[in-house]
């Protein structure tokens, strides 16, 4: 979806601002916010990309407005509810009404520890034989999805090469949906800085993105 | 916000979701075992050891893992190799993807709006806001992180660290570093903060 985290290329946000040995954390809720997050991921009822596509379908304003850990909470909370995990009603009052699901086994520490050291490789085994080719011209579709979709709009209709060619890998696009994972070819694809910006762009600027081969089409 | 998040935890605790020691120990694993240590000894190890540069550039993920490192938000990671004619920049236009396994959690910059929406349209400005100022001639090549890859920036080695030990040339590398916005830090620089 064309929606407000989609920021590449957009302007008026200002200077960047590093601030001197930040700490991990600012607050307390950021820390509890962040843990809970990852544990709720763990239940395994629902996929990175989903939680991906529910922080993003925010109101423009929202999405803009609100601080990182608040998206990631406001996120988790939806999930919970969408998946009948937790009823709205337990969210309102802030306890719990009623037992879980009996089918939950609880994300203890050892689930961490695991689930930390193994992640989720999102590789697949190819099927065929990748569409493009190190080297080959390429263009970003001109599509706009009003789902989740990982092809940034600056690249869109744009003209680039294939600088890697990373085996198949889930396809957030329908993973995100509950379509399943139909593994594509995944794409690092190189776009000059003027392709990108226009001619008045910084000449020895080049940004590479990363492009399932149905957002790409040949050159 | 803070009795917002206490109230969620203790509702999916109640609801045998959750054990209240794993929500600790993902705390604890990234205040303190999994940060920009692990990418600082992936680096000082590449500039010491040749063959390990070799493999870490064709392979990443595995060489990341010859140290013990990897798993979530580093599942599948490339090494981009500054040299003395390109530099490389790390951001993530759509979110926040960062190599956590090798850096830990991203810095609140990093995941910024004002970062996200201009490391792609004017990077060298942005590295200006760093304090980084690069010949103009110098290639910027930056890394939009859109998908599970993860990338890793090894800076050049700084000079005057002919001889050092990959522990102790670990200290010149910083998180920053390793995003690419700055570059690896002097050896000066080690003794002004000890």
């Amino acid at each position: 979806m064309n929606g407000a985290h989609d920021l590449g290329g957009t302007m008026g946000f200002g200077e960047v601002v590093p601030e001197v040995d930040e700490p991990v954390f600012h607050t307390d809720w950021e820390r509890r916010a962040m843990a809970v997050t990852l544990a709720g991921a763990m239940l395994g009822r629902w996929t990175l990309d989903e939680s991906r596509h529910v922080r993003e379908n925010r109101p423009p304003a929202t999405y803009l407005t609100s601080a990182y850990y608040r998206i990631w909470l406001d996120a988790l909370e939806s999930l919970l509810v969408a998946h009948g995990l937790v009823g709205a009603d337990e969210l309102a009052d802030g306890r719990a009404h009623r037992p879980g699901d009996d089918g939950v086994t609880a994300v203890s520490p050892g689930t961490v520890t695991r689930v930390l050291a193994r992640g989720a490789p999102t590789e697949r085994r190819a099927e065929g034989t990748p569409a493009f080719a190190v080297g080959q011209a390429v263009r970003a579709r001109n599509i706009h999805p009003g789902g989740h979709t990982r092809l940034p709009r600056y690249v869109r209709g744009h003209r680039g090469t294939v600088e890697l060619v990373h085996g198949a890998h889930v396809l957030p696009d329908t993973n995100a949906h509950g379509g399943g994972e139909n593994p594509e070819w995944l794409y690092t694809v190189r776009f000059a800085g003027t392709e990108l910006w226009g001619e008045a762009a910084d000449p020895s600027v080049e940004v590479s993105v990363d492009a399932w081969e149905s957002y790409l089409e040949p050159a | 916000m803070d009795a917002r998040v206490r109230a969620l935890e203790s509702i999916l605790v109640d609801k045998g979701y959750v054990q209240r020691e794993a929500l600790d120990e993902i705390v604890e694993a990234y205040e303190t075992r999994i940060g920009p240590h692990g990418g600082a000894r992936v680096v000082a190890r590449a500039w010491t050891d040749p063959d390990y540069a070799a493999r870490l550039a064709a392979d990443a993920t595995s060489a990341v893992a010859e140290l013990g490192l990897g798993g979530r938000q580093g599942e599948h990671m490339v090494a981009v190799f500054d040299d003395a004619g390109t530099h490389h920049l790390v951001v993530c236009t759509l979110c926040s993807c960062y190599p956590w396994a090798v850096l830990g959690i991203p810095p609140a910059w990093y995941k910024s709006s004002a970062y996200r929406a201009r490391a792609v349209f004017e990077p060298r400005a942005v590295l200006a806001d760093f304090g980084t100022v690069l010949p103009d001639d110098t290639r910027i090549r930056v890394w939009d992180s859109t998908a599970e890859i993860r990338y890793l920036v090894v800076p050049r080695r700084p000079a005057g660290t002919e001889g050092w030990d990959a522990e102790r040339l670990a200290e010149l590398v910083t998180r920053d570093a390793m995003i690419g916005v700055r570059l690896a830090d002097e050896p000066a620089a080690v003794g002004a903060r000890s």
